[in-house]
């Protein structure tokens, strides 16, 4: 399934101590998320992206700790973004 | 239906409270005496009875207005000025949109504001009104209004609604003679009006810039917390009624709020270390 | 109490304003929040000198106007996520419709929930995916819901666990039990594609929907902000050569030439819109309804219950055979 985000410029983001603030414009909320939220969303800013993919462009900039487990915390995230409307199904 | 009149300004925001019976209007004319009169509303309050017949008979105050709940349940004459600051807090609540708004007291010494916020009855309306008489201006107990570009705070000094205890307090502290009315039997007991000093009235239009950030909680032994940037955040959007409706410009003042500023959450047995705490964090945090 | 003619007077002629004295901008402003025009009022006023105690608070009005236009089209596009895979027409109506289409009405207007219309044969698939994506209903009230489901054009009103924010799924434009029966299908077949996939109704069927609401639907609370739809949605169609006779066209598939050509002539009347027929000498009926629809005082208040009460049974009598409407009211009162 690829997954999509709004480009970047449809957020604001504000690091605060370890957290980020996202103020998403399209739809006026602002959500509190912890990594690798604004690494996924910064991975959708190439284009749409399966699981799969989102992990490569992620592996790209960052060490990942455990890549067996990437796929799975990555989808786990996905569906909590596509919940708040940050991601969908493209 | 005749309508009686209070034309009031608090701050930037003006009121017309209309009334159905004379008491909760000449009630607001005392209690908020000198204060600017303006021509033109902001918002409107409307006490009116809650059915035409319940105006005279077992009078019922529905409370109304540019915005209102429906359904709301109504009060009785005895408690009509009550009902006149609950419509005004209403129309705050879920009108205003000029200022960023925080359920929180605040006051200011040198240019400069402590914000304090917390749950209903946790002590921010006393502890406010206790710092007025002990060297700092008050800004307000029930709201803080934040200007939108400039982040400054500026002044929203309505009466301060005190319980029976609080009410004691600021009558040792000789603020006696603008402790104004007294309803009993509200939903919150015996409730007194304090109404501001002649200061905070005067310099109602001066803003103020925030410097610190506490969330006070009376009941407890002495003891200070630290409060980092995120949870100040959170708890925030919390105390904001209009954070959602203003978006972006509300992210910005927020985030430019909570980033900037020392944040801790304090609890104090009494009044005296209660403000024996705020001096030494001032004198140690604000810049 | 017809204090709303400073409201319709200043709308239509917003320089007519300018001669207020404070009396006069405190009732205007109160009686525009009443009417919810005051987004509406705040962008007619705009290019107006204004006193400097009147332009925050119309500054806060297109604000607010905005953020509601924000929020609503983002209620839309939750619902397109989650009604896209079915792949069955979602057409957008009133306050949302506008805003997705960028149209006239639109400018400063306030809107409520979103209403969308579905083929009736999809309306189960869509209750289904809705709810999966988080819509729950908001009352269990069983009665409510039989006659709901039977005889009204909508499902129950659902509303999103998260957002808070409701929905209401039509699949016709007119209770089943009205008199009228609209042409359900003949609006979905007439409906236009918006660039995201969703769909907005031609622009005919929306002055007839227009027109359903204004009379048929309810007690008129709300007509006059109805009406201010009507007058921007012809003033903007209405150069089009072929547009007043698909109007006619249409109003007639729908069984709605009356409230349509009702809903012109009130528009003409408040709102000097330009209709083919001129402007209009009203009918006694006619008159009562511009008192009714413009009856606030200059607090805010609307006339008292006894006639908008008569006004709820007259539209439910619209909407109902008449030994329906006795068992009807009477359950409603039992519960109150």
């Amino acid at each position: 399934m690829l997954w999509r985000a709004d480009p970047p410029r449809a957020r604001r983001l504000v690091a605060l101590d370890g957290l980020s603030l996202i103020y998403h414009r399209p739809s006026g909320m602002t959500h509190v998320v912890a990594p690798p939220m604004p690494e996924i969303l910064d991975a959708l800013g190439e284009g749409p992206a399966d699981v799969a993919d989102i992990v490569s462009r992620l592996a790209a900039r960052f060490d990942i700790a455990d890549p067996a487990d990437a796929e799975a915390v990555v989808s786990a995230r996905l569906a909590e973004l596509a919940e708040r409307g940050l991601v969908f199904a493209a | 239906m005749s309508r009686h009149v209070a034309m009031l300004r608090v701050g930037p925001i003006a009121f017309r409270v209309g009334s159905a019976w004379k008491g909760p209007t000449d009630a607001l004319r005392r209690l908020y005496a000198g204060y600017p009169v303006p021509a033109v509303p902001d918002f409107t309050v409307r006490l009116e009875p809650q059915k035409r017949w319940r105006r005279w008979i077992a009078p019922s105050v529905a409370i109304r207005g540019d915005y209102q709940f429906v359904g709301a349940a109504p009060l009785s004459l005895a408690h009509g000025l009550l009902a006149a600051e609950m419509g005004m807090n209403l129309q705050m609540a879920l009108g205003l949109r000029r200022y960023l708004l925080l359920h929180a007291s605040a006051v200011e010494r040198d240019g400069r504001a402590v914000i304090m916020t917390g749950h209903s009855g946790a002590g921010k309306s006393t502890l406010a009104a206790l710092l007025s008489e002990r060297g700092w201006r008050f800004l307000g107990d029930e709201f803080v209004l934040v200007d939108l570009v400039t982040g400054q705070l500026r002044p929203f000094p309505r009466a301060v609604s005190l319980k029976n205890e609080a009410a004691a307090v600021m009558r040792a502290e000789g603020a006696g003679d603008r402790l104004l009315f007294s309803l009993d039997d509200t939903p919150k007991g015996r409730i007194t009006y304090l109404r501001p000093d002649d200061a905070a009235i005067a310099r109602m239009d001066e803003t103020a810039r925030p410097a610190l950030i506490l969330f006070p909680r009376f009941g407890d032994a002495q003891a200070v917390r630290l409060v980092g940037p995120a949870e100040v955040f959170v708890r925030l959007t919390q105390a904001s009624t209009n954070y959602v409706t203003l978006g972006e410009p509300g992210f910005d003042a927020l985030s430019a709020l909570v980033r900037d500023l020392p944040a801790r959450a304090i609890d104090y047995p009494d009044g005296d270390s209660a403000v024996a705490l705020v001096e030494r964090l001032w004198a140690e945090l604000a810049r | 109490m017809t204090s709303a003619t400073i409201l319709v007077r200043a709308l239509r002629d917003p320089a007519s304003a300018t001669a207020l004295d404070a009396a006069g901008w405190t009732a205007l402003l109160t009686v525009a929040r009443a009417e919810s025009l005051i987004g509406t009022l705040a962008h007619r006023l705009a290019d107006i000198p204004l006193p400097p105690a009147v332009s925050p608070t119309l500054a806060d009005a297109r604000a607010s106007a905005e953020t509601v236009g924000r929020q609503a089209l983002w209620e839309a596009e939750m619902a397109r996520r989650a009604l896209a895979p079915l792949g069955v027409p979602v057409i957008l109506l009133k306050g949302t419709a506008f805003a997705a289409a960028g149209l006239d009405p639109s400018i400063g207007r306030s809107i409520g929930d979103l209403d969308i219309l579905v083929p009736r044969e999809a309306i189960d698939q869509v209750e289904s995916a809705l709810k999966a994506a988080g819509w729950e209903w908001v009352k269990d009230d069983a009665y409510d819901d039989a006659y709901y489901r039977r005889w009204m054009h909508e499902l129950p009103p659902l509303i999103h666990k998260d957002r808070d924010r409701m929905i209401d799924v039509h699949h016709t434009i007119l209770p089943m039990t009205a008199r009228q029966t609209p042409d359900a299908g003949a609006l979905v077949s007439a409906s236009i594609a918006l660039p995201d996939g969703l769909r907005i109704l031609a622009p005919a069927d929306m002055i007839v929907h227009a027109a359903c609401h204004l009379f048929a639907d309810g007690d008129l609370a709300g007509g006059l902000r109805n009406l201010w739809d009507v007058d921007r949605l012809l003033r903007q169609f209405g150069n089009d050569p072929g547009f007043w006779s698909t109007l006619a066209e249409r109003a007639a598939l729908h069984e709605m030439e009356r409230s349509v050509h009702l809903a012109m002539r009130l528009s003409a009347h408040l709102y000097g819109t330009p209709i083919l027929q001129g402007a209009p000498r009203l009918t006694l009926f006619e008159r009562l309804i511009v008192r009714r629809i413009q009856a606030r005082d200059g607090w805010g208040r609307a006339p008292h219950p006894f006639t908008r009460l008569g006004f709820y049974i007259r539209s439910h009598w619209l909407r109902m055979p008449p030994t329906m409407l006795a068992r009807h009211l009477w359950t409603k009162l039992r519960k109150r």
